[in-house]
């Protein structure tokens, strides 16, 4: 197919919600004010682990203002999770707390104001126990457990996976790296601070309007942590104003704002300050990777063992994903025959990790791409070409038996090249290059790196045969069409999606149609807004719903056009026969003829992904419809006397497969790029005498304009056969090469290596201070964990194994099965 | 103790009764219902709050509304004449600079202020202008684009006038 075939894919539309956005229209949670509602606040712990002895709330109960006080006495004693396997965290905690910010008490007042003042009334108790603050303090302390479950004392989880003989393909190399790394944790610092507002209505229902991009999950949380029938609950989501992942869990502060509105007969509404949405976190956690691989003189690479330790923090989230996340992905972008991941998570007395942008690949990508960086200049080869020749090949498997179908990152990895002159500005650039005024301290580079990831993960977080996304796309006389769908805008533009591929099958305008995102009372159920699968799968959903409608219209007006249903057309808010376009019905009408004929138009869609998980255990993470690949470009100078990192032009190629709106797909990578730059040279959650050293957004740097340099975006085209019309992902695939190619600008500037993330001054200065001093100009880890892996589960190697011709896809119409 | 404050909002004239303490962002949003104005810090860290008063742009989580007494204050629901967008409105919409469209208001009242004082601004005078405004989405490419788009489509406004 190609573009000019189609009325609203590839246009560089608006938004359908930018109008409401620019005007301050648009109703996040805090915006939502109800009569009699009543304002929560959390009292949290100031310890990082300690016993609850006692709780007293007497005094706040006394204040006036003050319409209830609850502790963990006032909830069900039922722990929750996002996973079902780490059923760990409490709303409110019962017997003991296990970081600074873990939630005790709750209040709720007439005034926000009066809330906090009665929250610092409440007298608690506590017996301080050791905190572990580290993944060495851990493990070290395997007599301090923070939780009682898990692979090990303080050992959340422990995976060991080997495809193939690996070390035998290390034996047959060439070259055999072995290199460590660290990439310190990271906040997703959204704009808008967690909040939430519950209304427990007298008939018994509870309604909770949440910042969250997971409705389906908080609605099944709900239910279990508040012994409630999931059918008397309702939960809406607010237009999210940033969520990266930071939104994606359920949380303490929904479950207590429902409690107390249960409690108090009103309204409750809870809202995050921003110091409590560090301490909430569930960002890109902090590992530890080793990475050993063997290559050919020519760059080929003949195997892989990569070791990853997290550190997790205080609560499972999605910690066990996580941790596969950050071995299994790996193998996609290159030709890998072997490969062998081990990882483990540990629990540390700080905020609980879990999912940022790029879900647990970000950390592994800057270790491998460094590492092939390093590799390359060892073998004299061009860090472009060899990454150009290594590619993998599409429609085939992993060596962890991951599918993967149309691969445009060759093309990404030209056109960067070429865009950014990269031949050019190797030779002329660089420590080795004569570069120009020699007393300037000013040193300019160029790196690359690559990437891919997912579209959608494979597999439902619990395990289940239902769709993963469903749509109704329903029609009526007035010619509207309204698409119901359980997906949440996040920002990345969920809702114009579903209006442009509905807009697209019926022939009308997105403007005429109306979408209502997460309302789990009337919307079908999607599971959430992560792992980049909303576009693919509500997308796939949405195309499936509209032409069971159009199919239905079509029948209609064939009847009144005395034709066959499959000589009409549908465009320009028309249905017609091509060639008898005078004819043509005006879509209103066929609507109407649709509904003479067939009573109410309501159609539904439903999407799952192909059931391709590799068949061992662990196979469930990491399979996706589809992949989308990344090359990136990044021209910086650094300056040898400050350390400092100026970033000049940033280049990046993206394989979108296809881009529904390129102006949306653009936003998306340029927003990864940034969001990368803010990881590689500055973000870092790092704590100080067991708190966070910097939870406000004055002393967490992040890159604001000056910072933000020139982002040159190229969109590259595959047209997946899995994606709707074609379309891969865009949200999240395109931060992961930007910081490992930082990283290797950087050494192409200076020849000095860091391997820890963020690249600070500091660190910088240190290198070039070991390079002058004749030693090994590299900054990064130095020790290890003394930590036993466990037996490997050995599977054979599926690599170059051509994708299955035909895959069974659930609930897909019968042509397309 | 509360203190009755009396504010020039939008052009229109609008009084509460509030503790003296309140601030300009807490007064606006919750006692004249104007969320537009939306807060990411409450410390004068991120710009998401920005007003204009008298046209300058100001951080409402650190303004006292008994200071603002008598000033022009302009909130995002005040940029739009009429049934007529802000150029800057319009802009932001078509080229994408909304995404999630939590900064947008701050941004866009920062904005606002850097073109009247410089109508043909430089994508180096927009960085400076904005780079007290935190935006998380966009990595302000858009946004850029959008500012300079709008300053443009003025230009020409105003020389067609």
């Amino acid at each position: 197919m190609t573009k000019n075939e189609f009325a609203v894919i590839g246009r560089p539309l608006p938004k359908v919600d930018a109008w409401a956005k620019v005007v301050g229209e648009t109703k996040y949670a805090d915006d939502l004010f109800l009569p009699r509602m009543a304002y929560a606040k959390l009292l949290r712990s100031a310890h990082a682990h300690a016993r609850i002895r006692s709780i007293d709330t007497s005094r706040a109960r006394a204040l006036p203002g003050v319409v209830a006080v609850v502790t963990a006495d006032d909830l069900p004693r039922v722990k929750f999770g996002i996973l079902p396997v780490s059923q760990d965290e409490e709303a409110l905690c019962a017997d003991k707390v296990r970081m600074v910010g873990d939630p005790v008490a709750a209040v709720a007042a007439v005034d926000e104001e009066t809330a906090e003042q009665a929250c610092r009334l409440i007298e608690v108790d506590y017996e301080p126990l050791p905190a572990l603050m580290s993944i060495f303090d851990s493990l070290a302390h395997p007599e301090v457990m923070i939780h009682e479950y898990g692979d090990g004392p303080n050992v959340h989880k422990n995976v060991a996976l080997q495809f193939g003989d690996v070390e035998a393909a290390l034996e047959g190399a060439d070259l055999v790296r072995e290199d460590v790394f660290f990439f310190e944790g990271n906040n997703h610092l959204p704009m808008e601070q967690h909040a939430a507002v519950a209304h427990w209505a007298r008939d018994g229902k509870l309604t909770l309007w949440s910042s969250t991009q997971t409705p389906h999950y908080v609605h099944r949380v709900l239910a279990k942590v508040l012994d409630t029938p999931a059918a008397h609950i309702r939960v809406i989501a607010t237009p999210v104003g940033g969520g990266f992942g930071g939104k994606t869990d359920p949380f303490a502060h929904e479950i207590v704002a429902c409690q107390l509105s249960k409690l108090t007969g009103r309204p409750v509404k809870i809202a995050l300050t921003r110091e409590e949405v560090f301490y909430t976190h569930r960002g890109r956690h902090p590992v530890l990777m080793w990475i050993r691989t063997g290559f050919t003189r020519e760059g080929d690479i003949t195997g892989c063992h990569l070791r990853t330790w997290l550190d997790g923090g205080a609560y499972g989230s999605y910690g066990v994903a996580s941790t596969f996340y950050t071995g299994v992905i790996n193998p996609v972008t290159y030709k890998i025959p072997v490969y062998k991941f081990e990882g483990a998570r540990i629990f540390t007395n700080k905020p609980p990790c879990g999912p940022k942008r790029g879900h647990g690949t970000v950390q592994p990508r800057f270790a491998l791409e460094s590492q092939l960086d390093k590799a390359a200049e060892q073998l004299g080869l061009d860090p472009a070409d060899m990454r150009r020749r290594i590619v993998a090949e599409p429609f085939t498997k992993t060596a962890n038996h991951l599918t993967v179908t149309t691969i445009g990152l060759g093309e990404c990895i030209d056109k960067v090249v070429e865009a950014s002159g990269w031949r050019d500005k190797r030779a002329r650039f660089g420590v080795s290059a004569r570069q120009a005024p020699r007393r300037s301290p000013k040193k300019r580079g160029l790196g690359i790196a690559c990437s891919a990831y997912l579209t959608g993960a494979g597999t439902a977080i619990y395990w289940n045969d239902m769709p993963h996304s469903g749509v109704i796309v329903r029609a009526d006389r007035s010619g509207g069409v309204a698409v119901l769908c359980g997906a949440t805008d996040i920002g990345q533009g969920s809702d114009s999606i579903l209006a442009y591929l509905t807009a697209e099958v019926l022939g009308i305008e997105p403007k005429d149609v109306h979408v209502h995102p997460a309302d789990t009372s009337l919307t079908p159920v999607d599971l959430g807004s992560y792992s980049s699968r909303v576009t693919l799968m509500c997308g796939m959903a949405a195309i499936q719903a509209a032409e069971r409608l159009r199919d239905a219209i079509f029948k209609a007006v064939a009847r009144k056009l005395e034709v066959s249903p499959a000589a009409l057309v549908a465009r320009e808010r028309k249905v017609g026969v091509p060639d008898d376009w005078d004819k043509a019905v005006p879509f209103a009408r066929a609507v109407e003829l649709g509904e003479a004929l067939h009573g109410v138009l309501a159609f539904p869609g439903s999407y799952a992904p192909p059931k391709r998980a590799g068949k061992y255990k662990g196979g469930g993470v990491g399979p996706s419809p589809c992949y989308s690949y990344s090359a990136c470009v990044v021209e910086l100078t650094v300056d040898e006397d400050t350390g400092t990192v100026e970033l000049e032009n940033v280049w990046i190629g993206h394989d979108i497969g296809r881009a529904l709106n390129p102006l949306l797909v653009e936003g998306q990578v340029e927003g990864s790029v940034y969001m990368g730059i803010g990881e590689a040279l500055m973000e870092e959650q790092v704590f100080r005498k067991n708190l966070h050293k910097h939870p406000s957004m004055l002393d967490y740097k992040s890159p604001t304009t000056l910072e933000t340099p020139d982002i040159h975006t190229i969109l590259v085209e595959t047209d997946d056969p899995e994606g709707p019309f074609g379309a891969k992902e865009a949200g999240q695939g395109p931060l992961l090469p930007v910081i490992p190619a930082i990283a290797n600008a950087i050494h192409h500037a200076l020849g000095i290596r860091i391997d820890e993330v963020p690249i600070t001054p500091d660190k910088i200065l240190k290198a070039l201070d070991l390079k002058r001093a004749g030693k090994p100009a590299r900054v990064g880890p130095e020790r290890l964990p003394l930590f036993t892996f466990k037996e490997p589960l050995v599977v054979e190697s599926a690599f170059g194994q051509p994708a299955e011709a035909v895959v069974s896809r659930p609930f897909a119409s019968d042509d397309k099965r | 103790m509360k203190v009755r404050v009396a504010l020039n909002v939008n052009g229109e004239f609008r009084e509460a009764l509030v503790p003296v303490h309140k601030t300009l962002l807490e007064v606006l949003r919750e006692d004249l219902e104007l969320t537009g104005t939306k807060h990411g810090c409450e410390l004068g860290e991120c710009g998401t709050c920005t007003v204009l008063v008298d046209g300058e742009p100001v951080l409402s989580c650190l303004a006292l509304p008994i200071e603002t007494a008598g000033r022009r204050i302009t909130t995002v629901e005040g940029m739009a004449e009429g049934g007529q967008l802000h150029p800057l409105q319009q802009a932001f919409a078509e080229l994408g600079a909304a995404q999630c469209g939590y900064c947008t208001p701050g941004i866009l009242l920062t904005a606002t202020a850097l073109l009247a004082r410089r109508p043909s601004p430089t994508r180096k005078d927009v960085k400076e202008a904005l780079a007290g405004n935190l935006c998380r989405c966009t990595g302000y490419t858009k946004i850029l684009d959008a500012v300079e788009l709008a300053a443009l489509r003025m230009g020409r406004q105003g020389a067609r006038t």
